[in-house]
């Protein structure tokens, strides 16, 4: 390797050494004598600027500054799933275990456990051709996830020698591959630069919902799997929890989570609350499925930065194995502010409110590692990532350069309100400002699993929510006296909707998750219940004699009933209707 | 490369709370430096920027009076250090840690670095005691827990300091009597606020369990920077190696903050909003993250940061930044205190993150979550009532209505109301809360389970008594 550089100058997180001619952008080095990690992000003559993942203090002029030859890259193989990193995969738990409960500078461990040994099935055999993403082998990574060993981008020719049925440790050489260049040894792990993003074949449109168990979501605005959803709101009102929820339920195989720039206690949260909880699919504990990237805010600004690319990297390898992925990024407003405290500190020409002005294609580029492929390899496997970005706007003003750089690339807007958060309505997201551009492409999987009049009821409920914010615009003038009887009744129907159905309690063991079938149930029983209404108001019923039977009581906390119980409140609800009605003629 | 201590007279500008040193060798990013100045005084600096041959150092105690002539500056060759002992309960110091008390300096039991080193998220326990504070807008609505950082969002003129004291006073865990001590570090208040809070903590004998830090208005701005990192560093030292529960109240932030901008400014650095360094975030995050608890660790750090909103604005960058880092925010009201309420706190926009964690069954009470639901879901209805009636007149209202306006005036006045030295437990809380939910028709109940409203609604209670 190259004689190392010399620093020249520090300024918090940015390191300027010389003597670097030869390196190369996003290089990965070591500053000081500490050997701090940090990584190219400019070189002029053979000065190159470095943003240094760690903490910076006491570093001096004339260290030196070494070069790895790598760019930043993370570690894929078995043994990823239950971990927890921060932004540049560092595995946090070991590193509490060897250098206990504060992260001290310069330490460093092996993402992947090295003593480990893994029981591999191989499935490829001697003689075989293969290619990037064909399956060598495959270990049982954890209940329900079956980790595939993939011969490795970049590389194809034939098996010669692939190991047999056994316990190997990730650096045992598992299989060599004769290639034209030479023969290549491979063992379970791979390595992939973070800001490129995964080869696969072709893209595909998204076709499925990624049910969540979120009623507001699935129903109103819902995300396809490959799908991208934005999720904006000022603080306070429940983007954690949102994040947390879709973390918890989602239907996709794995999920990764990263929290980018919050707060400690989330992730201790999410430690400490996830390994009791089972996948309602699986039975298998929650934290079995999922990698926690965690860069808390007080943690490195650098580390943050790269913990995004992290995530998606290590997304996109599961996604090649054909599994459905699905990644929170919490918050993305923090990585875009680190994102514009280096450019500060690089005195780069700002664009809008200080941030880069590659801000937005940065952006892009991230959510466009999202979607649903073909993935590579000889068999025809589809696989996707799901990306779903929190976004925390400046004094909740939506308008902000991170919010709408966001809305220009992602499908789904899920706008969280303060004054329902205020009310405790949760989640908060506004019925009105949100959209999903989804609902068409996941109407036949609904009609299929819940059942056929889903879309009509759908569309329904959002003229009535609309409805009733005309309305409540009428009352703040004249009253609500003057209104006639049946714009009464739709105030009753958002009314019903919005208690019923669209607020939900994440923190009680059944409301926190709905199935499709009992979403369906939901609606459907509730706009039974509104036909009848409308019928009884047509005979000269009045709404205030509806808005008293005994029978709208039953609707209340429908979802928090416990599953056994639902199929007999719904029948109960729909026979006591008819007899509602009755009486409220009487 | 040890570098010893080396000092210098090459000060080639001052500028705002920056000078500049040349012709230097080997200076460290973040050392301490001690500024001579002409007279002999000396004031204390740190490196914000290191170059081959130049650093630029913040000076604490200001510019005034630096030349470039005769100034010299000694560099430490060390990042700012506190020496800590138990023998600081009781003491008074400075913005900088000097003792104000005219007391002996603290004889180390050990020495730390100010900055302290970030908490692996992974040894993070996660908080879930809920502190009894004896107020009911706090423990019934908003519940404080063992080892949060929960901010009073506040104005000038208004109350915060009462209610900092009021907590500080009351602040317990029920069942547990461990070793309790408060951190309080003053940044840019007044001599009067400042004395204001010494009075209490003498009056309650909580002085003898508290250490001080205090940098006041006419104190060098430039210091505020240290002084909540001096106290935290206190603060951490008393909880995880002495192993002691520590709430730090830190005031008044606008003041630390502001501090922040005009080192930005004097460094020429691009703005972010409203003229503050785009750091901001990160640098209120390392003050706001080292709250906590770790794992198999006895102490816990609380923190009651204090700010003042400029203009009562929520929106402005030092309450949302701050905002997005705590976890939660008590929300002081104008339009209450001119009512004559106290606390006079607007619940609506008040937030506990960690309330979930702290309450329920063999916490508080298992109908606290729904309660206090239902009571957020009744005053926001009650308010928009109230904001109707200016509209339409109250002859338009139905009798639901009414019940939701008489709701929410009882509600600020019987239970966020309370006195100075009043102290409900969390169960007066509670059954409270119950007197005021029966105003409403029990139709209106609709998110309380049955079996809790049977249990608990003054209807049954006093059919079952």
């Amino acid at each position: 390797m190259a004689d190392p550089g010399v620093i020249i100058r520090i300024t918090g997180p940015v390191v300027e050494a010389a003597g670097m001619t030869g390196a190369r952008m996003f290089e990965i080095v070591t500053v000081g004598f500490e050997d701090l990690v940090g990584e190219i992000i400019k070189l002029e003559g053979d000065v190159a600027t470095v943003q240094v993942y760690e903490e910076t203090a006491g570093i001096r002029p004339g260290q030196p500054v070494k070069r790895t030859g790598r760019s930043l890259s993370v570690e894929l193989g078995p043994g990823l799933l239950g971990t927890i990193y921060d932004g540049i995969q560092r595995p946090l738990r070991e590193i509490s275990a060897r250098w206990g409960d504060y992260i001290s500078r310069g330490a460093t461990m092996a993402p992947l456990a090295r003593e480990k040994e893994w029981e591999l099935i191989p499935v490829a055999k001697a003689g075989d051709p293969v290619s990037t993403g064909d399956v060598l082998g495959t270990v049982q990574e954890s209940d329900a996830i079956i980790h595939r060993i993939m011969v490795p981008p970049g590389i194809s020719g034939t098996i010669t020698n692939l190991a047999g049925e056994g316990r190997y440790s990730v650096d045992a050489t598992i299989a060599t591959i004769r290639t034209g260049g030479g023969d290549q040894p491979l063992t379970m792990v791979q390595r992939w630069p973070v800001r490129l993003g995964r080869p696969y074949q072709v893209k595909l449109d998204p076709e499925e919902p990624l049910v969540t168990g979120q009623r507001i979501i699935d129903t109103l605005f819902p995300i396809a799997k490959g799908g991208t959803a934005a999720v904006p709101g000022p603080f306070g009102s429940g983007k954690t929890v949102i994040q947390h929820q879709l973390a918890k339920w989602a239907d996709a195989d794995v999920i990764v989570y990263i929290g980018c720039g919050e707060r400690g206690n989330e992730m201790a949260d999410v430690l400490t609350e996830f390994p009791t909880l089972e996948d309602p699919r699986t039975g298998q504990q929650l934290i079995r499925r999922m990698v926690l990237i965690a860069n808390t805010s007080n943690m490195p600004v650098a580390a943050r930065e790269a913990s995004v690319y992290t995530g998606i990297t290590i997304a996109e390898y599961y996604r090649d194995m054909g599994y459905d992925v699905a990644l929170m990024a919490d918050s993305t407003s923090r990585w875009a502010e680190a994102m514009r405290e280096i450019s500060g500190r690089l005195e780069e020409m700002p664009g809008e409110e200080g941030y880069p002005a590659y801000l937005g294609s940065r952006l892009a580029d991230f959510y466009e590692r999202a979607g649903r492929v073909r993935v590579s390899g000889a068999r025809d496997v589809r696989g996707s990532i799901s990306v779903i970005g929190a976004v925390s706007p400046p004094g909740g003003d939506f308008s902000e350069p991170v919010t709408q750089n966001t809305l220009r690339m992602v499908k789904v807007f899920w706008a969280l309100d303060s004054d329902l958060a205020y009310q405790r309505h949760f989640p908060a997201i506004n019925w009105l400002l949100s959209y999903s551009l989804y609902g068409d492409a996941v109407e036949p999987w609904w009609h299929r699993h819940a059942g056929p009049e889903w879309a009509r009821m759908r569309r329904s409920m959002m003229e009535i929510l609309q409805k009733e914010s005309e309305l409540e615009e009428i009352i703040k003038l004249v009253g609500p006296d003057v209104l006639p009887e049946t714009d009464k009744l739709v105030l009753l129907e958002a009314e019903m909707i919005r208690e019923n159905f669209l607020m939900q309690y994440a923190f009680h063991s059944y409301d926190t998750y709905t199935d499709p079938g009992t979403q369906f149930m939901m609606m459907n029983v509730m706009f039974t219940f509104f036909a009848k209404a409308g019928e009884a108001i047509g005979r000269g019923v009045p709404v205030s004699r509806i808005r008293d039977l005994p029978v709208m009581g039953r609707f209340a906390r429908m979802g928090a009933v416990p599953v056994d119980e639902r199929p007999e409140r719904f029948r109960d609800i729909m026979a006591g209707i008819d007899t509602a009605m009755e009486e409220g003629e009487g | 490369m040890k570098a010893g201590s080396r000092v210098y007279s090459t000060v080639t500008k001052v500028e705002g709370p920056l000078i500049v040193v040349d012709g230097v060798e080997g200076i460290g990013y973040g050392e301490v430096a001690e500024v001579i100045m002409p007279s002999g005084e000396k004031r204390l600096g740190q490196v914000l920027e290191s170059r081959t041959s130049r650093a630029i150092v913040q000076v604490f105690g200001g510019t005034r009076d630096l030349d470039t002539d005769v100034t010299s500056v000694r560099f430490s060759g060390e990042t700012m250090k506190i020496p800590l002992a138990e023998d600081m309960l009781g003491r008074i110091f400075d913005g900088v840690a000097q003792p104000l008390d005219g007391g002996e300096p603290v004889i180390p039991e050990v020495i730390r670095d100010i900055h302290g080193t970030p908490i692996n998220p992974y040894s993070r326990e996660f908080p879930r005691d809920s502190i009894q504070t004896g107020l009911s807008v706090v423990d019934g609505m908003n519940t404080l827990v063992r080892g949060q950082k929960l901010p009073l969002f506040s104005g000038s003129g208004l109350p915060h300091n009462l209610l900092a004291a009021q907590i500080a006073r009351q602040a317990k865990v029920t069942g547990q009597e461990e070793g309790f001590a408060v951190v309080f570090a003053a940044m840019g208040i007044t001599h009067e606020e400042a004395s204001f809070f010494l009075k209490d903590f003498r009056s309650t004998g909580a002085l003898s369990r508290a250490v001080i830090f205090q940098n006041l208005a006419d104190d060098p701005a430039i210091e505020r920077i240290i002084t909540p990192r001096l106290a935290l560093t206190t603060a951490e030292y008393f909880a995880f190696t002495r192993g002691m529960h520590v709430l730090v109240i830190l005031t008044d932030l606008t003041n630390y903050c502001e501090a922040l901008r005009e080192i930005a400014a004097a460094r020429e650095e691009v703005p972010g909003r409203r003229g503050y360094p785009g750091y901001m975030y990160t640098d209120l995050a390392s003050i706001f993250e080292r709250a906590g608890r770790i794992h198999n660790r006895e102490g816990s750090i609380t923190q009651l940061p204090i700010l003042t909103m400029p203009d009562d604005d929520i929106t402005h960058p030092v309450p949302d930044l701050t905002g997005y880092i705590t976890e939660g925010q008590i929300v002081l009201s104008r339009d209450l205190h001119r009512k004559g309420i106290y606390p006079p706190i607007n619940v609506l926009p008040c937030l506990s993150r960690l309330m979930q964690g702290g309450i329920g069954p063999g916490r508080t009470r298992e109908d606290h979550a729904e309660v206090n639901s239902q009571l957020y879901a009744a005053y926001a209805e009650g308010i928009r009532i109230k904001g109707l009636v200016a509209v339409i007149g109250e002859e338009g209202l139905s009798d639901t209505d009414r019940a939701y306006l008489r709701f929410s005036d009882r509600f600020e006045r019987e239970f966020v109301q309370q006195g100075l030295h009043e102290d409900r437990s969390f169960v007066a809380t509670l059954d409270r809360a119950w007197d005021l939910l029966a105003l409403l028709p029990r139709k209106e109940l609709k998110r309380i389970d049955t079996k809790w409203i049977e249990k608990y609604h003054p209807a049954y209670r006093e059919r079952s008594s």
